[in-house]
Protein backbone atom coordinates (compact mmCIF):
# COMPACT_ATOMS: atom_id res chain seq x y z
CA UNK A 1 0.00 0.00 0.00
CA UNK A 2 3.17 2.63 0.72
CA UNK A 3 3.74 4.75 -1.87
CA UNK A 4 6.73 6.00 0.01
CA UNK A 5 8.23 2.73 -0.46
CA UNK A 6 8.16 3.31 -4.18
CA UNK A 7 10.43 5.79 -4.08
CA UNK A 8 13.16 4.62 -1.14
CA UNK A 9 16.18 3.23 -2.62
CA UNK A 10 16.17 4.09 -5.81
CA UNK A 11 17.96 7.06 -7.53
CA UNK A 12 17.45 10.58 -5.57
CA UNK A 13 18.08 12.47 -8.84
CA UNK A 14 15.60 10.61 -11.30
CA UNK A 15 12.92 11.15 -8.19
CA UNK A 16 13.34 14.51 -7.62
CA UNK A 17 13.53 15.19 -11.33
CA UNK A 18 10.22 13.13 -11.95
CA UNK A 19 8.55 15.21 -9.61
CA UNK A 20 9.23 18.51 -10.65
CA UNK A 21 8.03 17.19 -13.82
CA UNK A 22 4.43 16.32 -12.61
CA UNK A 23 4.55 19.33 -10.87
CA UNK A 24 5.32 21.48 -13.98
CA UNK A 25 2.88 19.51 -15.71
CA UNK A 26 0.24 20.28 -13.17
CA UNK A 27 0.48 24.01 -12.86
CA UNK A 28 -2.95 24.65 -14.25
CA UNK A 29 -3.80 23.91 -10.47
CA UNK A 30 -1.84 26.40 -8.83
CA UNK A 31 0.06 24.16 -6.13
CA UNK A 32 3.44 25.70 -5.95
CA UNK A 33 4.16 28.98 -4.43
CA UNK A 34 7.85 27.89 -5.56
CA UNK A 35 9.66 25.03 -6.77
CA UNK A 36 13.17 24.27 -4.79
CA UNK A 37 14.97 22.92 -8.12
CA UNK A 38 18.48 23.71 -7.71
CA UNK A 39 18.35 23.28 -4.00
CA UNK A 40 16.43 19.71 -4.31
CA UNK A 41 18.73 18.33 -7.44
CA UNK A 42 22.05 19.31 -5.51
CA UNK A 43 20.59 17.82 -2.25
CA UNK A 44 19.99 14.53 -4.64
CA UNK A 45 22.71 14.21 -6.22
CA UNK A 46 24.70 14.24 -2.59
CA UNK A 47 22.40 11.68 -1.45
CA UNK A 48 22.86 9.18 -4.70
CA UNK A 49 26.82 9.73 -4.10
CA UNK A 50 26.89 9.61 -0.27
CA UNK A 51 27.46 6.30 2.08
CA UNK A 52 24.48 6.48 4.44
CA UNK A 53 21.08 6.64 3.21
CA UNK A 54 18.16 7.87 5.75
CA UNK A 55 15.32 6.00 6.01
CA UNK A 56 13.46 8.64 3.29
CA UNK A 57 16.55 8.29 1.32
CA UNK A 58 15.86 10.24 -2.35
CA UNK A 59 11.78 10.62 -1.19
CA UNK A 60 10.42 13.60 -2.84
CA UNK A 61 8.20 15.83 -0.54
CA UNK A 62 6.59 19.09 -0.45
CA UNK A 63 5.89 21.46 2.45
CA UNK A 64 2.87 24.41 2.88
CA UNK A 65 4.44 27.69 2.39
CA UNK A 66 4.17 28.36 5.94
CA UNK A 67 7.26 26.12 6.79
CA UNK A 68 10.54 28.17 7.07
CA UNK A 69 12.98 26.51 4.54
CA UNK A 70 16.64 27.38 3.85
CA UNK A 71 17.42 28.54 0.87
CA UNK A 72 13.66 29.11 -0.90
CA UNK A 73 11.20 31.76 0.23
CA UNK A 74 8.49 31.13 2.80
CA UNK A 75 5.23 34.11 2.10
CA UNK A 76 2.72 31.99 3.83
CA UNK A 77 0.52 32.78 0.74
CA UNK A 78 0.32 36.78 1.94
CA UNK A 79 2.23 39.48 0.26
CA UNK A 80 3.64 41.15 3.49
CA UNK A 81 6.32 38.10 3.45
CA UNK A 82 6.24 38.40 -0.61
CA UNK A 83 10.16 37.77 -1.15
CA UNK A 84 10.95 36.80 2.77
CA UNK A 85 13.69 34.27 3.25
CA UNK A 86 14.17 33.25 6.65
CA UNK A 87 17.43 32.63 8.26
CA UNK A 88 16.12 29.46 10.04
CA UNK A 89 14.59 26.51 9.01
CA UNK A 90 11.44 24.28 10.24
CA UNK A 91 12.43 21.70 12.46
CA UNK A 92 10.11 19.33 10.74
CA UNK A 93 12.05 20.03 7.13
CA UNK A 94 15.10 19.33 9.28
CA UNK A 95 14.05 16.31 10.34
CA UNK A 96 12.97 14.72 7.11
CA UNK A 97 16.19 16.34 5.51
CA UNK A 98 17.78 14.13 8.12
CA UNK A 99 16.81 11.34 6.59
CA UNK A 100 17.40 12.05 3.26
CA UNK A 101 14.12 12.93 2.33
CA UNK A 102 13.84 16.12 -0.14
CA UNK A 103 12.06 19.02 -0.43
CA UNK A 104 11.10 19.89 -3.89
CA UNK A 105 8.45 22.81 -3.07
CA UNK A 106 6.23 25.06 -1.47
CA UNK A 107 2.49 24.87 -1.66
CA UNK A 108 -0.05 27.35 -1.75
CA UNK A 109 -2.45 28.21 1.22
CA UNK A 110 -4.97 30.50 2.66
CA UNK A 111 -2.82 33.32 3.47
CA UNK A 112 -1.31 33.08 7.48
CA UNK A 113 -3.63 29.52 6.67
CA UNK A 114 -7.15 32.03 7.38
CA UNK A 115 -9.25 29.89 5.11
CA UNK A 116 -11.18 26.64 4.36
CA UNK A 117 -10.38 26.92 0.30
CA UNK A 118 -7.18 28.39 -0.12
CA UNK A 119 -9.02 31.32 -2.09
CA UNK A 120 -8.04 33.04 0.41
CA UNK A 121 -3.87 33.12 -1.23
CA UNK A 122 -2.80 36.12 -2.02
CA UNK A 123 -1.26 34.35 -5.12
CA UNK A 124 -5.01 32.86 -6.20
CA UNK A 125 -6.63 29.55 -5.06
CA UNK A 126 -5.93 25.93 -5.58
CA UNK A 127 -7.81 23.93 -7.70
CA UNK A 128 -9.48 20.53 -6.24
CA UNK A 129 -7.83 17.81 -8.20
CA UNK A 130 -10.97 15.64 -9.14
CA UNK A 131 -12.56 18.67 -10.37
CA UNK A 132 -11.06 22.33 -11.67
CA UNK A 133 -14.20 24.27 -11.41
CA UNK A 134 -13.90 24.07 -7.20
CA UNK A 135 -11.89 24.42 -4.15
CA UNK A 136 -9.01 22.55 -2.82
CA UNK A 137 -9.85 23.02 0.50
CA UNK A 138 -7.91 24.46 2.87
CA UNK A 139 -5.39 25.72 4.23
CA UNK A 140 -3.37 23.20 3.27
CA UNK A 141 -5.19 22.97 -0.20
CA UNK A 142 -1.55 23.05 -2.22
CA UNK A 143 -0.37 20.27 0.23
CA UNK A 144 -3.86 17.96 -0.56
CA UNK A 145 -3.91 18.31 -3.80
CA UNK A 146 -0.04 18.33 -4.52
CA UNK A 147 -0.75 14.72 -2.73
CA UNK A 148 -3.57 13.87 -4.70
CA UNK A 149 -2.18 14.28 -8.39
CA UNK A 150 0.78 11.92 -6.99
CA UNK A 151 3.38 14.62 -7.51
CA UNK A 152 5.09 13.78 -4.52
CA UNK A 153 4.17 10.35 -2.10
CA UNK A 154 3.90 13.02 0.94
CA UNK A 155 3.32 16.55 2.20
CA UNK A 156 3.61 18.56 5.18
CA UNK A 157 0.47 20.31 6.64
CA UNK A 158 -0.80 22.79 9.49
CA UNK A 159 -4.09 22.00 11.20
CA UNK A 160 -5.32 25.19 13.49
CA UNK A 161 -9.32 24.06 13.09
CA UNK A 162 -8.97 21.35 10.35
CA UNK A 163 -7.03 22.39 7.65
CA UNK A 164 -4.77 18.95 7.07
CA UNK A 165 -8.28 17.28 7.44
CA UNK A 166 -10.54 19.07 5.49
CA UNK A 167 -8.63 19.61 2.20
CA UNK A 168 -7.34 15.78 2.56
CA UNK A 169 -11.06 15.11 2.51
CA UNK A 170 -11.91 17.26 -0.34
CA UNK A 171 -9.28 15.57 -2.48
CA UNK A 172 -9.61 12.30 -1.77
CA UNK A 173 -6.52 11.35 0.42
CA UNK A 174 -5.03 10.90 4.04
CA UNK A 175 -4.67 13.75 6.34
CA UNK A 176 -3.73 13.43 10.12
CA UNK A 177 -3.48 16.04 13.08
CA UNK A 178 -1.70 14.73 15.77
CA UNK A 179 -2.00 15.59 19.61
CA UNK A 180 -0.95 19.08 20.55
CA UNK A 181 2.48 19.16 20.98
CA UNK A 182 3.53 16.24 19.10
CA UNK A 183 5.65 17.77 16.86
CA UNK A 184 7.89 20.86 16.89
CA UNK A 185 6.57 24.06 15.43
CA UNK A 186 9.73 25.82 15.59
CA UNK A 187 10.56 27.52 12.26
CA UNK A 188 6.03 27.25 11.38
CA UNK A 189 4.51 30.28 11.09
CA UNK A 190 2.37 30.71 13.46
CA UNK A 191 -1.26 31.46 14.15
CA UNK A 192 -3.38 30.15 17.07
CA UNK A 193 -0.77 29.06 19.10
CA UNK A 194 -3.72 27.14 21.87
CA UNK A 195 -4.52 25.06 18.54
CA UNK A 196 -1.93 24.94 16.07
CA UNK A 197 0.24 21.26 15.04
CA UNK A 198 1.95 19.71 12.47
CA UNK A 199 1.12 16.96 10.21
CA UNK A 200 1.73 14.93 7.21
CA UNK A 201 -0.78 14.53 4.26
CA UNK A 202 -0.28 11.43 1.95
CA UNK A 203 -2.16 8.20 0.23
CA UNK A 204 -2.50 5.74 2.49
CA UNK A 205 -1.81 5.42 6.67
CA UNK A 206 1.08 3.79 6.58
CA UNK A 207 3.00 6.31 4.73
CA UNK A 208 1.52 9.03 7.76
CA UNK A 209 2.87 6.86 10.00
CA UNK A 210 5.93 6.49 8.61
CA UNK A 211 6.44 9.98 8.15
CA UNK A 212 5.25 10.68 11.91
CA UNK A 213 7.76 8.20 13.09
CA UNK A 214 10.32 11.40 11.67
CA UNK A 215 8.78 14.09 12.94
CA UNK A 216 7.33 13.63 16.12
CA UNK A 217 8.81 14.69 19.49
CA UNK A 218 10.31 17.06 21.48
CA UNK A 219 12.51 19.93 20.51
CA UNK A 220 14.51 22.60 22.58
CA UNK A 221 13.66 25.13 20.35
CA UNK A 222 9.72 24.70 21.07
CA UNK A 223 8.44 24.63 24.49
CA UNK A 224 5.36 23.62 23.46
CA UNK A 225 6.76 19.98 22.66
CA UNK A 226 5.85 16.47 24.29
CA UNK A 227 7.82 14.14 25.75
CA UNK A 228 8.75 11.42 23.06
CA UNK A 229 5.21 9.09 23.05
CA UNK A 230 4.98 8.68 19.33
CA UNK A 231 5.72 4.65 18.87
CA UNK A 232 3.98 3.03 15.64
CA UNK A 233 1.94 -0.10 17.36
CA UNK A 234 1.71 -3.46 15.39
CA UNK A 235 -1.82 -4.17 15.54
CA UNK A 236 -5.79 -3.58 17.16
CA UNK A 237 -8.69 -5.38 17.28
CA UNK A 238 -11.94 -5.27 19.27
CA UNK A 239 -12.47 -1.65 20.04
CA UNK A 240 -15.34 0.34 21.33
CA UNK A 241 -16.38 3.38 18.68
CA UNK A 242 -18.77 6.12 19.34
CA UNK A 243 -20.80 7.93 16.31
CA UNK A 244 -21.10 11.48 17.29
CA UNK A 245 -24.98 12.09 16.70
CA UNK A 246 -24.73 15.46 16.20
CA UNK A 247 -22.30 14.82 13.16
CA UNK A 248 -24.93 12.47 11.66
CA UNK A 249 -27.98 15.05 11.68
CA UNK A 250 -29.54 16.57 8.33
CA UNK A 251 -27.24 19.46 8.07
CA UNK A 252 -24.51 17.09 6.27
CA UNK A 253 -24.54 16.33 2.70
CA UNK A 254 -26.84 12.92 1.71
CA UNK A 255 -23.90 11.59 0.58
CA UNK A 256 -21.45 12.45 2.95
CA UNK A 257 -23.53 10.67 5.54
CA UNK A 258 -24.12 7.86 3.58
CA UNK A 259 -20.44 7.21 3.06
CA UNK A 260 -19.77 7.81 7.20
CA UNK A 261 -22.47 4.90 7.42
CA UNK A 262 -20.56 2.80 5.02
CA UNK A 263 -17.58 3.20 6.95
CA UNK A 264 -19.59 2.64 9.96
CA UNK A 265 -20.83 -0.78 8.76
CA UNK A 266 -16.87 -1.80 7.78
CA UNK A 267 -15.94 -1.30 11.48
CA UNK A 268 -18.85 -3.39 13.15
CA UNK A 269 -18.08 -6.18 10.10
CA UNK A 270 -14.29 -6.09 11.54
CA UNK A 271 -15.49 -7.17 14.98
CA UNK A 272 -15.45 -3.44 16.30
CA UNK A 273 -18.31 -2.12 18.61
CA UNK A 274 -20.20 0.58 17.64
CA UNK A 275 -22.82 2.75 19.47
CA UNK A 276 -24.72 6.46 18.41
CA UNK A 277 -22.97 8.84 21.27
CA UNK A 278 -24.02 12.75 22.38
CA UNK A 279 -21.74 15.62 21.97
CA UNK A 280 -24.25 18.30 22.33
CA UNK A 281 -21.33 21.02 22.81
CA UNK A 282 -20.69 19.95 19.00
CA UNK A 283 -22.97 23.01 18.11
CA UNK A 284 -21.19 25.60 20.01
CA UNK A 285 -17.99 24.58 19.21
CA UNK A 286 -17.35 26.63 16.24
CA UNK A 287 -18.34 29.67 18.15
CA UNK A 288 -15.79 28.94 20.41
CA UNK A 289 -13.24 28.52 18.00
CA UNK A 290 -13.78 31.86 16.40
CA UNK A 291 -13.90 33.78 19.04
CA UNK A 292 -10.58 31.72 20.51
CA UNK A 293 -8.77 31.74 16.93
CA UNK A 294 -8.70 35.55 16.02
CA UNK A 295 -7.89 36.55 19.78
CA UNK A 296 -4.81 34.66 18.91
CA UNK A 297 -4.35 35.75 16.04
CA UNK A 298 -4.48 39.23 16.31
CA UNK A 299 -1.81 38.99 19.19
CA UNK A 300 0.55 36.66 16.52
CA UNK A 301 0.01 38.56 13.72
CA UNK A 302 1.06 42.04 15.19
CA UNK A 303 4.94 41.02 14.46
CA UNK A 304 4.17 41.54 10.72
CA UNK A 305 4.77 45.50 11.09
CA UNK A 306 6.69 46.49 7.78
CA UNK A 307 9.94 47.54 10.28
CA UNK A 308 12.25 44.26 10.56
CA UNK A 309 11.33 42.22 7.79
CA UNK A 310 8.59 41.64 5.35
CA UNK A 311 7.31 44.44 3.11
CA UNK A 312 6.80 47.86 3.54
CA UNK A 313 4.20 50.01 2.27
CA UNK A 314 5.89 52.45 -0.16
CA UNK A 315 3.26 55.51 0.58
CA UNK A 316 4.16 55.30 4.40
CA UNK A 317 5.81 58.99 5.46
CA UNK A 318 5.58 58.66 9.17
CA UNK A 319 6.11 55.19 11.43
CA UNK A 320 2.71 54.98 12.40
CA UNK A 321 1.89 54.78 8.73
CA UNK A 322 4.88 52.32 8.00
CA UNK A 323 2.61 49.82 10.59
CA UNK A 324 -0.79 50.86 9.53
CA UNK A 325 -0.23 50.84 5.39
CA UNK A 326 1.87 47.75 5.39
CA UNK A 327 -0.48 45.77 7.13
CA UNK A 328 -3.31 47.68 5.25
CA UNK A 329 -1.44 46.36 2.16
CA UNK A 330 0.44 43.10 3.43
CA UNK A 331 -3.36 41.04 4.49
CA UNK A 332 -5.44 39.58 2.82
CA UNK A 333 -9.40 40.57 3.83
CA UNK A 334 -10.04 37.57 5.73
CA UNK A 335 -6.52 38.44 7.73
CA UNK A 336 -8.17 41.81 8.71
CA UNK A 337 -11.39 40.25 9.76
CA UNK A 338 -9.94 37.83 12.32
CA UNK A 339 -7.27 40.55 13.59
CA UNK A 340 -10.16 42.77 13.95
CA UNK A 341 -12.86 40.25 15.69
CA UNK A 342 -9.63 39.53 18.07
CA UNK A 343 -9.26 42.87 18.91
CA UNK A 344 -12.49 42.95 19.50
CA UNK A 345 -13.44 40.10 22.01
CA UNK A 346 -10.23 41.46 23.84
CA UNK A 347 -10.93 44.80 24.04
CA UNK A 348 -11.71 46.57 27.54
CA UNK A 349 -15.49 45.51 27.88
CA UNK A 350 -16.36 42.87 25.86
CA UNK A 351 -13.19 40.70 27.08
CA UNK A 352 -15.18 38.80 29.75
CA UNK A 353 -18.59 38.12 27.83
CA UNK A 354 -16.86 36.74 24.28
CA UNK A 355 -13.07 35.47 25.10
CA UNK A 356 -13.24 34.62 28.73
CA UNK A 357 -16.60 32.63 27.86
CA UNK A 358 -15.30 31.12 25.10
CA UNK A 359 -12.24 29.52 27.26
CA UNK A 360 -15.04 28.77 29.68
CA UNK A 361 -16.98 27.16 27.17
CA UNK A 362 -13.98 25.66 26.00
CA UNK A 363 -13.34 23.49 29.06
CA UNK A 364 -17.19 22.11 28.96
CA UNK A 365 -16.12 21.05 25.49
CA UNK A 366 -12.86 18.85 26.64
CA UNK A 367 -15.10 17.63 29.35
CA UNK A 368 -17.83 16.31 27.22
CA UNK A 369 -15.06 14.74 24.94
CA UNK A 370 -12.98 13.48 28.08
CA UNK A 371 -16.24 11.61 29.47
CA UNK A 372 -16.97 10.20 26.34
CA UNK A 373 -13.14 8.82 25.98
CA UNK A 374 -13.53 6.99 28.98
CA UNK A 375 -16.30 5.57 27.56
CA UNK A 376 -14.65 5.21 24.23
CA UNK A 377 -11.46 4.34 22.32
CA UNK A 378 -12.35 6.38 19.01
CA UNK A 379 -15.45 8.38 17.92
CA UNK A 380 -16.17 8.61 14.35
CA UNK A 381 -18.19 11.38 11.98
CA UNK A 382 -17.74 13.29 8.67
CA UNK A 383 -14.84 14.99 8.14
CA UNK A 384 -16.80 17.87 6.35
CA UNK A 385 -19.97 18.38 6.08
CA UNK A 386 -19.81 18.20 2.30
CA UNK A 387 -17.62 17.48 -0.37
CA UNK A 388 -15.63 20.18 -2.24
CA UNK A 389 -17.55 23.61 -3.33
CA UNK A 390 -17.66 25.62 -6.23
CA UNK A 391 -14.65 28.36 -6.12
CA UNK A 392 -16.54 31.28 -5.17
CA UNK A 393 -19.32 29.78 -3.74
CA UNK A 394 -18.96 30.85 -0.17
CA UNK A 395 -16.28 34.12 -0.44
CA UNK A 396 -19.39 36.20 -0.27
CA UNK A 397 -20.48 35.34 3.43
CA UNK A 398 -17.54 34.23 6.14
CA UNK A 399 -19.92 32.37 8.32
CA UNK A 400 -20.98 30.18 5.34
CA UNK A 401 -17.09 29.52 5.24
CA UNK A 402 -17.08 29.04 8.68
CA UNK A 403 -18.87 26.08 8.71
CA UNK A 404 -16.88 23.68 6.57
CA UNK A 405 -14.84 23.76 9.74
CA UNK A 406 -17.58 22.57 11.86
CA UNK A 407 -16.62 18.88 12.10
CA UNK A 408 -12.76 19.29 12.87
CA UNK A 409 -12.49 22.08 15.53
CA UNK A 410 -13.64 20.49 18.23
CA UNK A 411 -10.65 18.32 18.12
CA UNK A 412 -8.38 21.20 17.87
CA UNK A 413 -9.78 22.78 20.72
CA UNK A 414 -9.39 19.80 22.88
CA UNK A 415 -5.71 19.21 21.50
CA UNK A 416 -6.59 15.79 19.74
CA UNK A 417 -5.30 13.62 17.41
CA UNK A 418 -7.72 13.11 14.26
CA UNK A 419 -7.28 11.42 11.05
CA UNK A 420 -9.38 11.93 7.77
CA UNK A 421 -9.71 8.64 5.53
CA UNK A 422 -11.19 8.88 2.27
CA UNK A 423 -14.07 6.45 1.84
CA UNK A 424 -16.31 7.03 -0.82
CA UNK A 425 -17.57 9.65 -3.39
CA UNK A 426 -20.67 11.32 -4.50
CA UNK A 427 -22.27 10.82 -7.78
CA UNK A 428 -20.06 13.40 -9.21
CA UNK A 429 -17.48 11.54 -8.12
CA UNK A 430 -16.08 13.77 -5.64
CA UNK A 431 -14.10 12.33 -3.04
CA UNK A 432 -15.48 12.32 0.57
CA UNK A 433 -13.44 11.56 3.91
CA UNK A 434 -14.47 10.02 7.31
CA UNK A 435 -12.85 11.46 10.71
CA UNK A 436 -11.63 9.66 12.93
CA UNK A 437 -10.74 11.14 16.36
CA UNK A 438 -8.93 9.62 19.38
CA UNK A 439 -7.82 10.72 22.90
CA UNK A 440 -4.69 12.68 24.06
CA UNK A 441 -1.39 11.10 23.10
CA UNK A 442 -3.74 8.05 21.20
CA UNK A 443 -1.95 9.00 18.31
CA UNK A 444 -0.60 5.44 17.47
CA UNK A 445 -3.75 3.68 18.30
CA UNK A 446 -5.11 5.96 16.50
CA UNK A 447 -2.76 5.41 13.01
CA UNK A 448 -2.63 1.48 13.74
CA UNK A 449 -6.80 1.66 13.62
CA UNK A 450 -7.45 3.76 10.71
CA UNK A 451 -4.72 1.60 8.68
CA UNK A 452 -6.29 -2.14 9.99
CA UNK A 453 -9.88 -0.87 8.53
CA UNK A 454 -8.16 0.38 5.22
CA UNK A 455 -6.32 -2.71 4.40
CA UNK A 456 -8.54 -5.00 5.48
CA UNK B 1 -26.93 42.22 22.14
CA UNK B 2 -23.42 43.69 20.83
CA UNK B 3 -23.97 46.36 17.44
CA UNK B 4 -20.78 47.02 15.65
CA UNK B 5 -20.83 50.33 13.78
CA UNK B 6 -18.19 51.56 11.10
CA UNK B 7 -16.83 53.58 13.60
CA UNK B 8 -16.13 50.40 16.22
CA UNK B 9 -14.23 48.83 13.22
CA UNK B 10 -12.22 52.13 12.21
CA UNK B 11 -11.37 52.31 15.91
CA UNK B 12 -10.43 48.10 15.99
CA UNK B 13 -8.66 48.39 12.88
CA UNK B 14 -6.59 51.28 14.64
CA UNK B 15 -6.01 49.28 17.97
CA UNK B 16 -4.52 46.61 15.20
CA UNK B 17 -2.48 48.62 13.63
CA UNK B 18 -4.57 48.25 10.28
CA UNK B 19 -5.08 51.87 8.07
CA UNK B 20 -8.42 50.51 6.46
CA UNK B 21 -10.02 52.42 2.98
CA UNK B 22 -13.27 53.65 3.64
CA UNK B 23 -14.73 51.13 1.74
CA UNK B 24 -12.65 48.24 3.52
CA UNK B 25 -14.25 49.87 6.76
CA UNK B 26 -17.73 49.36 5.20
CA UNK B 27 -18.00 45.83 4.09
CA UNK B 28 -15.41 44.46 7.37
CA UNK B 29 -18.24 45.77 9.33
CA UNK B 30 -20.66 44.20 8.01
CA UNK B 31 -18.87 40.61 7.87
CA UNK B 32 -17.41 41.43 11.30
CA UNK B 33 -21.53 42.18 12.84
CA UNK B 34 -22.29 39.14 11.09
CA UNK B 35 -19.40 36.71 12.68
CA UNK B 36 -19.81 38.86 16.23
CA UNK B 37 -23.75 37.49 15.60
CA UNK B 38 -23.08 34.05 15.65
CA UNK B 39 -20.56 33.98 18.39
CA UNK B 40 -22.78 35.33 20.37
CA UNK B 41 -24.47 32.23 21.04
CA UNK B 42 -22.08 31.82 23.28
CA UNK B 43 -23.93 33.80 26.36
CA UNK B 44 -26.50 31.20 26.35
CA UNK B 45 -23.83 28.14 28.58
CA UNK B 46 -24.07 28.17 31.98
CA UNK B 47 -20.53 28.65 32.77
CA UNK B 48 -20.74 29.71 36.74
CA UNK B 49 -18.06 28.31 38.45
CA UNK B 50 -16.22 26.91 35.26
CA UNK B 51 -12.67 27.25 34.64
CA UNK B 52 -11.22 28.91 31.46
CA UNK B 53 -8.75 26.93 29.48
CA UNK B 54 -5.61 28.39 28.03
CA UNK B 55 -3.59 25.75 27.21
CA UNK B 56 -4.52 21.85 26.15
CA UNK B 57 -0.75 20.45 26.15
CA UNK B 58 -0.45 19.44 30.00
CA UNK B 59 2.52 22.26 29.63
CA UNK B 60 4.83 22.75 32.65
CA UNK B 61 6.58 26.03 32.76
CA UNK B 62 10.63 25.09 31.69
CA UNK B 63 13.56 26.11 32.93
CA UNK B 64 16.98 26.64 31.41
CA UNK B 65 20.27 28.16 32.31
CA UNK B 66 20.30 31.76 30.94
CA UNK B 67 22.66 30.95 28.11
CA UNK B 68 23.69 32.75 24.81
CA UNK B 69 22.56 29.53 22.07
CA UNK B 70 23.81 29.45 19.04
CA UNK B 71 21.47 29.38 16.19
CA UNK B 72 24.24 30.08 13.39
CA UNK B 73 22.07 33.30 12.31
CA UNK B 74 24.51 36.22 11.99
CA UNK B 75 23.05 40.00 12.94
CA UNK B 76 24.09 40.93 9.15
CA UNK B 77 21.48 38.28 8.24
CA UNK B 78 19.00 39.57 10.36
CA UNK B 79 19.61 43.13 9.46
CA UNK B 80 19.64 42.13 5.41
CA UNK B 81 15.92 41.07 5.80
CA UNK B 82 14.94 44.59 7.05
CA UNK B 83 13.68 46.88 4.41
CA UNK B 84 15.79 49.62 4.76
CA UNK B 85 18.79 49.57 7.10
CA UNK B 86 21.56 52.43 7.88
CA UNK B 87 25.07 52.40 10.15
CA UNK B 88 23.84 48.47 11.50
CA UNK B 89 20.58 49.32 12.44
CA UNK B 90 16.97 49.25 11.13
CA UNK B 91 16.12 52.34 9.73
CA UNK B 92 12.39 54.13 9.81
CA UNK B 93 10.81 57.15 9.84
CA UNK B 94 11.08 60.13 12.52
CA UNK B 95 9.79 58.79 16.32
CA UNK B 96 9.52 61.61 18.36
Amino acid sequence: MSRISDFVGKSAVENVEAALLRAKQSSDYNIFLHLCEEKALKRAKKIDTGDSKGRLAGVPFVVKDNFTTKDAPTTAASEILEGFYSPIQATAVSKLEAEDAICIGKANLDAFAHGGSTENSAYGPTLNAKDKERVAGGSSGGSAVAVALDIVPFALGTDTGGSIRQPASFNGVVGFKPTYGTVSRYGVVAMASSTDVIGPIANNVEDIQTVMSVIAGKDENDMTTLPDFFEPLQETSGKKIGVVKQFMDESADSDVLQVTRDYIEKLKSLGHTVEEVDLPLVKQALAMYYVIVPAEISSNLARYDGVRYGKRSKLAKTIGEVYGKSRDEGFVDENKRRIIVGSFVLSSGFFDAYYLQAQKARTLLINQLEDLFSRYDFLVGPTAPTPAFKLGENTKDPIRMYLADIMTVPASLAGLPAISVPFGQNQEGLPIGVQVMASRRGDAELLRFAQDVEEK
Amino acid sequence: MTQISDEDVRQLAQLSGIELSNDETVNLTEDISKIVEYVQQLSELDTKDVEPTYQVGDLENVWRDDELIDYGVKREDLLALAPQQQDNSIKVPKVL
